[in-house]
């Protein structure tokens, strides 16, 4: 059981803590305008900088998506042509991927670990805004590559060799620069969030006394350090054979292209895991608020995190099942994927748990959340269908993947970033998000992400295959509900940015415990949070009895 | 040092420990496929022929499967396009090569075995994999292929699939030769 935190102490005398900051605000002389974001160290401008560009690649990875849902809108070729639609779905994947879900998450961490470790900022602030930077310049080179001539990638993300080094496009040079430039920005974020962790945590906050927002970041980081050097080393290997004439995936040269896939989901099937594992942490903070119950089981939660952590360097070759891995691999990844589902399970019954018998209200975050619980739920029963070996020979490269990983990873991820935008925004502008704009977001978005996706299943399981810009009429019905599902889904998100835009102009004022049963250390400096907090580190040293 | 930079400072060695993992990942998965034969990579040298007793009580069936491609106006094709075999003997069976193109070009068959469990118990005394060929232009060309398949061969295997795919050897012969042994060669 998790000692409930914070202790009474800091709350009461919050305004002593944040009193002292405010003076110290006018003792700073700052920049204005352009400059003062190009070399801010603060870790809440830094965050609010991460937040901002991953909301802007959400969006252009979303018109990116509704080019290929309006290809698959009928069956037949109308709107762009197949080369066109490779590099739109292979670019969608990438910015979704790399430029809104990480960056997203970085922001939040950004933002939040601090705050609720009682750290005054993040352990290295100058580091941090090298990392925030490298990230437009990364994807400014990745969206040109579009605009050279061959266009840009068109390989599918996965970016298997030789379609991606012997029949790649010119740019692709690029492309694995680019990827480098933010495969550095993820570790070099990831070795802040872990010193700041580890080293400034106030003091008496012992590692389980942390939230889970904070554990479940420190677990992705520990993840980001392992297999970001496996993706620096497999693109490096690209670049050698694309032009320096090595072989390493080339049979002609006595290399070997399975070699790129299991390189690939080395890295692969972990980076799912750094794209969850701080949804979790969100989901566990924010149910607990407004069930206005302690988290359930927060001990198990924690050693289920770390166990799915382990776990996930044991599991990568269930995306390899069909290129002939003998029988004996077969089954072991079989088996230690559906072995990640328990401690999955663990979480979800959890958070169940905490719900059970709370006072609950229905706040847009906690909407997000308790969608994100049901909708994440079925993405990973159907991945527990595509671990089953012998089915997934059937399921592979199949709509139905794509349904899978798009329901952990938009009504999964992207929703608990939602949720958590809809939770903290209160602290980070001082006023609440607008309710009932907020509850319009969020059932349309409901509604128009399982139009998109639910159907997706029943098109991979009758057999239409993925990254095709046509399809044979019988998945025409399955497809126009997907393409409306989808632009309903899309065009909902403007009203996301008008929440957030209404938000940071004005609106009910909050306090600084903005929501009845949010008890986490963040929720005891003032709304908006002053740019300096915790200067002097609150004492959380709990008065043995 | 201070707490951080100790942090950061172990951080930093287990970065560093994962870049050398990686690396050595290339090697390891070729070391690792050499022995257990997973990838269904063969020897890429003339290996001695066996001489054990010849399992007559037992037949298995080789197929050989050719795939051109990449830009070589060949053609390989198996001129026995399966043969029934008992463990323990060796056979010869022939290849025919044709440059159908008008220029000189030279080109290397990468042979595969499938299922994978088959390929530490497939000899080849003789192949035509084990150099590049050359080939004039309108050139036919037959060679052979000599092989046999060991006695311990698991029970479980039936057919045994041989499959060469042509590539284009590079144009420049000192770096087509180069790039194999970087690679561990064991094509
Ligand atoms: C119970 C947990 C899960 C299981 C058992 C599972 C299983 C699988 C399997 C077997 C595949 C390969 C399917 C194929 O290509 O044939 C797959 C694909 C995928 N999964 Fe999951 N998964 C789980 C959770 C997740 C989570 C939490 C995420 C991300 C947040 C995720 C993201 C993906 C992605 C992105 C792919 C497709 C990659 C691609 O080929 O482009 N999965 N999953
Ligand atoms: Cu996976």
């Amino acid at each position: 059981m998790a000692p409930k935190l914070p202790p009474k102490a800091p709350l009461e005398h919050g305004n002593s803590i944040t009193g002292g900051a405010s003076a110290h605000e006018g003792e700073h002389h700052y920049r204005s305008g352009p400059l003062r974001w190009l070399l801010t160290t603060n870790h809440k401008e830094i965050g609010t900088l991460y937040l901002i560009f991953s909301l802007s690649m959400f969006m252009v990875g979303g018109i990116m998506a509704l080019v290929v849902r309006l290809e698959l809108f009928q069956p037949g070729l109308q709107m762009v042509q197949p080369e066109f639609f490779n590099q739109m779905t292979t670019m969608h994947g990438l910015i979704m991927i790399f430029g809104a879900v990480m960056p997203g998450f970085v922001g939040l961490a950004n933002w939040m670990v601090p705050l609720q470790v009682g750290a005054p900022d993040m352990a290295l602030p100058r580091l941090n805004n090298f990392s925030f930077w490298l990230l437009p310049i990364a994807f400014v080179l990745l969206l040109s590559t579009l605009l050279m001539p061959g266009g840009g990638p068109n390989f599918g993300w996965t970016s298997y060799a030789p379609l991606s080094t012997t029949y790649a496009p010119p740019s692709t040079t690029f492309f694995i620069f680019s990827l480098h430039m933010a495969g550095i920005s993820s570790i070099l974020g990831a070795i802040n969030i872990i010193a700041t962790i580890l080293n400034l945590r106030a003091p008496g906050m012992r590692l389980m006394d942390m939230t889970l927002f904070v554990w479940t970041w420190l677990i992705t980081a520990f993840l980001l350090i392992a297999v970001m050097p496996v993706l620096a080393g497999v693109l490096t290997m690209m670049l050698l054979d694309i032009n320096f004439g090595t072989s390493f995936f080339n049979a002609a040269g006595g290399g070997d292209p399975v070699l790129f896939q299991h390189l690939f989901w080395f890295f692969g099937h972990p980076e799912v895991y750094i794209m969850i594992l701080p949804a979790f942490g969100i989901v566990s903070v924010i149910v607990p608020t407004f069930a206005r119950k302690p988290l359930f089981g927060y001990s198990s939660m924690v050693y289920a995190t770390a166990s799915i952590a382990v776990l996930s360097f044991t599991v990568w070759a269930h995306h390899m099942f069909s290129v002939g891995l003998p029988l004996v691999a077969e089954l072991f990844f079989m088996y230690a994927t559906m072995l990640i589902a328990v401690p999955t399970g663990v979480k979800v019954f959890n958070w169940i748990a905490t719900l059970f018998r709370g006072s609950i209200t229905f706040e847009t975050a906690m909407l997000f959340a308790l969608a994100f619980i049901v909708l994440f739920s079925i993405g990973g029963f159907s991945g527990l269908m595509l671990a089953i070996a012998p089915a997934d020979f059937q399921y592979h490269d199949t709509y139905f993947v794509v349904a899978h990983f798009h329901y952990v990873l938009v009504p999964g991820a992207v929703f608990s970033i939602m949720a958590a935008v809809y939770y903290w925004l209160p602290k980070w502008t001082g006023h609440y998000p607008d309710e009932r704009l907020g509850r319009w977001h969020f059932w349309l978005s409901v509604i128009g992400v399982n139009l998109l996706f639910f159907p997706m299943h029943f098109a991979g399981l009758a057999g239409m295959p993925r990254r095709i810009p046509d399809y044979a009429l019988q998945f025409a019905d399955f497809n126009m509900a997907s393409s409306i599902g989808g632009f309903l889904f899309g065009f909902s998100q403007l009203l996301f940015i008008w929440v957030i835009v209404k938000c940071v102009r004005g609106g009910v004022k909050a306090p600084a415990r903005s929501w009845d049963g949010a008890t986490d250390l963040e929720w005891t400096v003032p709304s908006p949070a002053p740019l300096h907090t915790f200067e002097t580190p609150p004492d959380m040293r709990r008065i043995e009895s | 040092m201070t707490p951080v930079q100790r942090t950061v400072t172990k951080t930093v060695i287990a970065l560093i420990g994962m870049v050398c993992f990686t690396i050595a990942l290339v090697p390891l998965y070729d070391v690792f496929c050499q022995i257990t034969g997973l990838n269904g990579k063969v020897a890429s040298q003339a290996q001695p022929i066996i001489s054990e007793e010849v399992d007559t009580s037992r037949y298995v069936t080789v197929q050989f499967i050719t795939r051109t491609g990449s830009g070589l106006p060949w053609r390989l094709e198996p001129l026995d396009r399966q043969v029934r075999v008992h463990p323990g003997q060796s056979y010869k069976v022939l290849f025919a090569f044709t440059n159908y193109g008008d220029e000189a070009r030279r080109g290397r068959a990468v042979p595969s075995v499938s299922p994978s469990e088959a390929s530490l118990h497939l000899r080849k005394v003789t192949c035509f994999c084990f150099q590049e060929q050359r080939l004039e232009a309108g050139e036919h060309l037959r060679l052979p292929v000599v092989f046999q398949l060991t006695t311990d061969l698991p029970e479980s295997v039936h057919t045994v699939t041989l499959a060469y795919t042509l590539y284009p050897a590079a144009n420049n012969p000192t770096l087509g030769e180069r790039a194999m042994p970087a690679q561990g060669g064991d094509a």
